[in-house]
C-alpha cells in the first residue's frame, strides 16, 4: 500500500490551473524529492495534499483511505504534516509553547480546558526533548519565536511537523534561506528521521535532492513531466530542458 | 510588544502562561490585591457600594471580551447581544416568579452560550472584517426585537417589576447594596478564577496559537473553528452572567444592556486595561467606571473628551494599556 496517492488532483485559480490531473504515488517510507521551476504548482499541490487547499477535481487516499474531503486538522490526525515554504510560526508564542501546543494536539489533549499546561510534566519533557535535538538551548526554547535568527526559525518549522510524529512529512523547502552553517543542520534534522516515515521534499538545491532522494517527481506548468529514479531523472533530455534550462538536445 | 515584554521579564524556561516571575510570596501577593482591595472597598465606601457592583459587573464584562478578543484574536462589536440576552432572561425569570438568582443566573448563563455557539459559525465564516458586520448586525437586530418585542421586555420603558429572592434563601438584596456588591464580587471571583484556568490550559494555548496563525494551528491539527466556536460560547456565557448579574443586582432590565455603547465601552475597558490579560480586564473596568463616574460628576457633558484623551495617552504611553505599565515600572524597580 502506498502512503500516499492521487488521482488527477487538480488545482484552478480562476482560469489559470496551478495543478493540473496530477497522478502521484508516495510509497511507505519512501524519500522522494519533488523539483521544478518557479511557479510549478509545487507548494500549491502541498496545499492540496495537507488540505490547506480544497482541490478542484481529483481525489487522494493516505494510506488507502479517501482523504478527499476530509479538513485539514483530520489528515494531520492520520498522520500527515507539513511545513511551509515561508514560515508559518507564531510570533508571540515561544518555542516550547508552539511545540507543546502541536504536542498536545497530537496526543488529543488540545482542548483540554481544565488542566493547567504547568500540570502536564509529560508534554513539557518532550517538548524540551525535542527542540534539545535540534539544538534549542534553554534560552532559545524560551524566547519569542519573533526574536529567534531566521535559522532557528527554520528549525522550528520542521520541529513542529516532527512533534507531530508524522508518518507522512512534507517538507516545502526546508532550507530557503538558511546559512549553509545551519543548513546542514536542517539537513541532518531530515536525514535523522525515521526509515519509516514517508518524506516528500521540495528543494532547489540539486546537490541535496540528489543526496537525499530515491525517487524524484519533476513538476511543470502543474503536470508530471518526468518521475523516476535520480539516474533516469539526471538523463532525462526533457528534464533538463525544462528545468535545468538545457537544450533537449544538448 | 505587550507579550515580550511579559516574557523577558519571566526568564527562559518560567511557566508559559505569563504573569511577572517574581518570589512567590510576592506574586501572590500582587494576585491577591485587587480581590484585597475589593473587599476593602466594601467596608470603606459604603455609599458607594452601587457604583462597586457596577464595576464588578464590568470587570466581569472585559473579562468575557478578553477571552474571546484578547486570547482568541476573534473582534466583536456586538457583544452587548449576550449580555443583554443574560439580563433579559434573568430579569424575566424574576418578573415571572422564579427569582432564586442563582439559578438565574446559571439560565442566563446557558442561553448567552447557546446563543453564542449557533452564532458562532456565521462570525467566524467570513474574513475578520466581515466577521466584524456580522457580530454588529446581530447585536442590532437582537436590540430592535427587543425593543419591539415591548410586551415581554417592556420595550424602552425597561423590565419592571423584576423580584429576586434572597441569595442562598439568606441574603436578602438591601438598599444599600452590599448583598448586591459581594454577591457580584463573588460571581466575578469565581469566574476569573476559571477563566485564569482556561487561559493556562491546553485548550487557552491552543487560543493563543490561533490568533498568532490559525494557518499554522490547522496544519498541527487544531481543529480551529470548533476551537474558536467553544471560546466564543464561552465568553458569550460570562457575558450573559454579567448582564443577569446587572439584572438581579438592580432589579430591572433596560435596552442599554443590549446596545452598542456597552459593546464598545467593553472593548475600550480592555484596551484601558491590557489585551490578553486577565488582570487588565479587572483594572481597565475599575479605572474606566470610576473615571466614567468620577469626570461625568465633573462635567456631564465632556467626559469622553477626557476618556479620549485617556486612551490617546495610553496608546502613546506604550502598548499594554495599564497592565503594560504596571509591568514596565515593575521591571524599572526589579
Ligand atoms: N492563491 C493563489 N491564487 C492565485 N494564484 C496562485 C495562488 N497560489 C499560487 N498561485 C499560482 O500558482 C502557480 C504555482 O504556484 P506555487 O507556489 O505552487 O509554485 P511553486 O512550484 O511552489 O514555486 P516556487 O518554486 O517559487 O515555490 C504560480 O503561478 C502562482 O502564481
Ligand atoms: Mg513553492
Amino acid at each position: 500500500m502506498s502512503a500516499l496517492s492521487t488521482h488527477g488532483l487538480t488545482r484552478r485559480f480562476g482560469g489559470f490551473v496551478a495543478v493540473d490531473g496530477v497522478d502521484f504515488t508516495l510509497a511507505e517510507g519512501a524519500r522522494h524529492a519533488l523539483i521544478g521551476p518557479n511557479g510549478a504548482g509545487k507548494t500549491t499541490f502541498v496545499n492540496l495534499l495537507s488540505g490547506a487547499l480544497p482541490a478542484s477535481g481529483g481525489t487522494l487516499s493516505l494510506f488507502g483511505e479517501d482523504i478527499t474531503a476530509l479538513p485539514q486538522h483530520q489528515r494531520v490526525r492520520r498522520g500527515l504534516a507539513r511545513t511551509f515554504q515561508v514560515n508559518q510560526l507564531f510570533p508571540e508564542l515561544t518555542p516550547l509553547e508552539a511545540v507543546t501546543m502541536a504536542l498536545a494536539e497530537r496526543e488529543g489533549a488540545g482542548a483540554t480546558w481544565w488542566r493547567p499546561l504547568r500540570g502536564m510534566g509529560p508534554l513539557r519533557e518532550e517538548a524540551v526533548q525535542l527542540l534539545d535535538t535540534l539544538r534549542f538551548d534553554a534560552a532559545d526554547r524560551g524566547r519569542l519565536t519573533s526574536g529567534l535568527p531566521y535559522g532557528r526559525q527554520r528549525l522550528l518549522e520542521i520541529a513542529l511537523a516532527l512533534a507531530l510524529r508524522p508518518r507522512v512529512l512534507l517538507l516545502d523547502e526546508p532550507a530557503a534561506g538558511v546559512p549553509p552553517a545551519e543548513s546542514r543542520e536542517v539537513m541532518q534534522a531530515i536525514a535523522a528521521l525515521p526509515a519509516d516515515v514517508a518524506v516528500l521534499l521540495i528543494e532547489h538545491d540539486m546537490d541535496l535532492v540528489f543526496r537525499f532522494a530515491q525517487r524524484i517527481t519533476v513538476l511543470a506548468q502543474g503536470a508530471v513531466l518526468a518521475e523516476g529514479t535520480p539516474e533516469e531523472i539526471a538523463r532525462d533530455p526533457r528534464v533538463r530542458e525544462a528545468y535545468l534550462g538545457e537544450p533537449a538536445h544538448g | 510588544m505587550r507579550a515580550s515584554d511579559r516574557r523577558r521579564a519571566e526568564g527562559p524556561e518560567a511557566p508559559s502562561t505569563g504573569g511577572v516571575n517574581r518570589p512567590r510570596p510576592t506574586r501572590q501577593l500582587l494576585e491577591a490585591l485587587p480581590w484585597l482591595a475589593a473587599v476593602g472597598a466594601y467596608f470603606a465606601f459604603p455609599e458607594y457600594l452601587p457604583l462597586l457592583s457596577g464595576i464588578a459587573i464590568a470587570a466581569l464584562f472585559a473579562l468575557s471580551l478578553d477571552l474571546i478578543v484578547g486570547y482568541a484574536g476573534v473582534v466583536t462589536l456586538g457583544h452587548a447581544a449576550f449580555f443583554g440576552l443574560g439580563a433579559y432572561t434573568a430579569g424575566l425569570l424574576a418578573q415571572q416568579g422564579w427569582g432564586e438568582p442563582i439559578s438565574g443566573l446559571l439560565a442566563a448563563g446557558a442561553a448567552a452560550a447557546l446563543l453564542g455557539l449557533l452564532t458562532a459559525p456565521l462570525v467566524l465564516r467570513a474574513g475578520e472584517l466581515a466577521g466584524l458586520m456580522v457580530t454588529l448586525g446581530l447585536s442590532l437586530m437582537l436590540y430592535e426585537a427587543a425593543n419591539k418585542a415591548a410586551f415581554v421586555t417592556g420595550g424602552a420603558d425597561g423590565l419592571q417589576g423584576v423580584e429576586v429572592w434572597p441569595l442562598l434563601g439568606a441574603f436578602r438584596f438591601d438598599l444599600f447594596g452590599r448583598t448586591a456588591y459581594l454577591y457580584s464580587l463573588a460571581v466575578l471571583f469565581l469566574l476569573f478564577v476559571l477563566a485564569r484556568l482556561l487561559v493556562a490550559s491546553p485548550f487557552g494555548l491552543s487560543l493563543r496559537g490561533i490568533r498568532g496563525n490559525a494557518r499554522r494551528a490547522a496544519a498541527l491539527g487544531v481543529p480551529v473553528k470548533a476551537r474558536l466556536s467553544a471560546a466564543y460560547a464561552i465568553a458569550a456565557g460570562y457575558a450573559g452572567i454579567a448582564g443577569a448579574l446587572l439584572a438581579q443586582t438592580t432589579q430591572f432590565v433596560s435596552l442599554d444592556a443590549l446596545s452598542f455603547q456597552r459593546s464598545a465601552e467593553g472593548l475600550l475597558m480592555l484596551v484601558l486595561g491590557g489585551l490578553g490579560s486577565l488582570h487588565g480586564a479587572l483594572l481597565g473596568a475599575a479605572a474606566f467606571t470610576v473615571a466614567h463616574h468620577a469626570l461625568s460628576e465633573a462635567s456631564p457633558q465632556f467626559w469622553q473628551f477626557w476618556l479620549g484623551i485617556a486612551l490617546v495617552a495610553l496608546a502613546l504611553a506604550g502598548r499594554g494599556g495599564i497592565m503594560g505599565l504596571l509591568r514596565r515600572l515593575g521591571r524599572g524597580r526589579g
